[in-house]
């Protein structure tokens, strides 16, 4: 038998261009009123794929959530679940279940009916319904808390039932609607962990809709970042964060700097570029963007090294002035003013537990970083 | 702030309980009174009470009274509610602010015009007057209180309940009396109560709108004190004060109870 960890490794079926689609929004346009809640957006998520759709509050990832579920129409545009098209199917003819950010646990029932009652409306008989149910409650490890009612569990164990009532009339989709937002950080870090094991024990394809991108990376195969009712980008969490396709993007995920400027020369293999304030940049990766353009270049912190001297064989190397330390225990992160005026933080990891070159306040510093560490963006 | 006992707030908490209660202490009182002078007392008795049971007009009165206040309170229940839902749900039908206003507008109707205007309605349609029109005329006035009631109650519901037993299979109608009704059950008890409380003490619109047969208490009682009082009457109306006070104690006693357990369990739950 593979081991969860191999199938995660092997599966891809968005860079195999025969994979079938299995959740497919055409050109779906939501709109409510003169509100443009979801603009034109195609999207294509793959079976027993883990799916984050990530963004800011009022972005539409919600909106899409709902559409899916059957609680929205889409105003235009088609929504296609294996091949079938959902318009005009209700939520309660949907293949698809939801677990809500709420949790929503019918708080007149005991967790065990919570449970069932998915599975009641499907009349299936009754023994078939107390055996999954048990099961249910063996996978959230809730079996002693079958005959209470929701408002006699903490957080987390509501969390859980409310996981386990969505997943058991086995769905073809499972929503997920911010599933981890209500928990403490601790807890959420845990349960996101138990989610992804889930997902692969059961097969199911996850769809989750959250804004906290630490929560989209860690759990998601793909992730669709969204902007007032776009999808800025789809791909899986290492190329959204090292290769972002758009300044919205880098600036959404994670920490960025960014130097504006002009591509002053483009060769074969790299790019030179002029700063707004001088600077020269040498980068591998140009994009495809012509000599001339106005650019940004974009570097996140952790790929510019800082030291108190020139570095010898560095093909970017530019001087300035330490602004700020803060040191985090696992890391350093330094803010550096550099002589033409514009800010970079960059961080160190403390691999050793005393710096070899320390660095602090007014102290002079080179900020250095390799031709390939950053990406040229349309500006 | 600490609550300390000066002078001044044992006055104002006595002046202000006895505005209250001194007249319904006295009523009780001299319903204990052996004398049939009502404000000379004759030493302590139950024979009013006694009587009462014989007096065939009054136990007629009560019975009426009860019909009335049942029937007229599930009937108002049923209609404010799904007015209550109305008004709470489909919030972008044209003209809802008007609706919700003429819902609530019998709150503040002096009786008087609420009787005098249901009275001229059954006289136009050629109703009798008696027990169907008194009952109507109740229907009517607590119908909005019910709405209040019940629309409060289902501003702070989370439609997502509703949402998750559709997303689980329920069809509408379904997840209505699964999931809603019985969530906001409560409401709608509490609805029932006021509504039959409200059609058991009220003589206004009684008096405009029933008819010979269909006397209800207060009207029975207000009908004889015009006769003079007599402490029969005081009787009665100790034991209506009875059955009031007994139903709103165990009312609250009960909530209180379910909220310390409520309380209980979620504390219980947060610690493991």
């Amino acid at each position: 038998m593979k081991s969860l960890g191999s199938i995660r490794r092997d599966f891809a079926p968005w860079n195999d261009p025969n994979a079938k689609p299995y959740i497919q929004f055409d050109n779906v346009t939501k709109k409510f009123g003169d509100f443009i809640a979801v603009n034109n957006l195609s999207l294509t998520i793959f079976e027993r794929e883990f799916f984050a759709l990530l963004g800011a509050s009022g972005c539409g990832k919600s909106t899409l959530l709902r559409m899916l579920a059957g609680f929205e129409e889409p105003t235009a545009g088609r929504i296609l679940l294996d091949g079938q098209d959902l318009r005009g199917i209700p939520p309660y003819r949907r293949p698809v279940n939801m677990m809500f950010q709420s949790y929503a646990l019918f708080p007149h029932m005991t967790v065990e009916n919570n449970i069932a009652f998915g599975l009641k409306q499907e009349g299936m008989p009754k023994p078939d319904i107390e055996k999954r149910v048990a099961e249910m409650l063996k996978l959230v490890k809730l079996e002693q808390f079958a005959k209470r009612k929701p408002h006699q569990l903490s957080g987390g164990q509501r969390q859980r039932v409310a996981l386990a009532r969505s997943v058991a009339k086995r769905p073809k989709v499972l929503l997920l609607d911010e599933p981890l937002g209500a928990l403490d950080k601790k807890l959420r870090e845990e349960t996101q962990f138990e989610l992804m094991d889930l997902q692969q024990e059961l097969g199911l394809t996850f769809v989750v809709v959250t804004h906290d991108q630490e929560e989209a990376m860690t759990m998601a195969d793909r992730i669709a970042i969204m902007d007032k009712g776009e999808v800025m980008q789809v791909a899986t969490p290492a190329e959204v964060y090292e290769a972002p396709t758009s300044r919205f993007v880098a600036h959404f995920v994670g920490n960025v700097n960014m130097f504006e400027g002009k591509v002053a020369e483009r060769a074969a293999n790299t790019t030179r570029i002029t700063g707004a304030t001088g600077a020269q940049i040498v980068v591998e990766n140009g994009g495809n963007t012509a000599a001339g353009a106005d650019i940004v270049f974009a570097i996140r912190p952790e790929k510019i090294k800082v030291s108190s001297k020139k570095p010898a064989d560095a093909v970017n190397a530019l001087e300035g002035e330490v602004y700020d330390v803060a040191y985090l225990g696992d890391m350093t992160v330094y803010h550096i003013r550099l002589d033409d005026g514009q800010m970079v933080r960059a961080s160190a990891m403390n691999a050793s537990r005393v710096s070899e070159d320390p660095l602090t306040w007014n102290d002079r510093a080179w900020v250095s970083f390799r031709p390939d560490a950053g990406v040229v963006l349309a500006r | 702030m600490n609550a300390t006992w000066s002078r001044f707030n044992i006055t104002s908490v006595v002046l202000g309980f006895a505005f209250l209660y001194l007249p319904i202490v006295l009523l009780i009182v001299f319903s204990f009174n052996e004398s049939k002078l009502v404000t000379v007392w004759g030493g302590f008795s139950t024979k009013w009470y006694v009587s009462l049971f014989h007096n065939q007009g009054l136990m007629d009165a009560t019975w009426v009274t009860a019909r009335v206040g049942v029937i007229s309170a599930t009937v108002a229940t049923v209609l404010g509610t799904l007015a209550a839902i109305t008004l709470t749900r489909y919030t972008r039908f044209r003209g809802r602010i008007l609706f919700s206003g003429m819902v609530f507008a019998p709150l503040v109707m002096p009786e008087v015009i609420t009787g005098l205007s249901l009275l001229l309605l059954f006289v136009a349609v050629g109703l009798d007057r008696g027990f169907l029109t008194v009952t109507l005329a109740h229907i009517t006035f607590t119908m909005c209180f019910v709405a209040v009631v019940v629309q409060s109650r289902l501003v702070s519901f989370d439609r997502s309940l509703e949402e998750a037993a559709m997303d689980l299979g329920a069809p509408p109608v379904k997840t209505f009396f699964h999931i809603t009704l019985p969530v906001i059950l409560p409401a709608i008890i509490s609805g029932w109560m006021l509504a039959f409380t409200l059609s058991l003490d009220d003589l206004v619109i009684a008096s405009f709108t029933s008819g010979p047969g269909a006397t209800t208490l207060p009207m029975k009682i207000y009908s004889q004190v015009r006769l003079g009082v007599t402490p029969e009457i005081n009787a009665a109306c100790t034991i209506l004060i009875a059955v009031v006070a007994v139903g709103v104690i165990i009312a609250s006693v009960a909530n209180k109870r379910r909220e310390v357990q409520r309380q209980r369990d979620e504390q219980a739950a947060q610690r493991g």
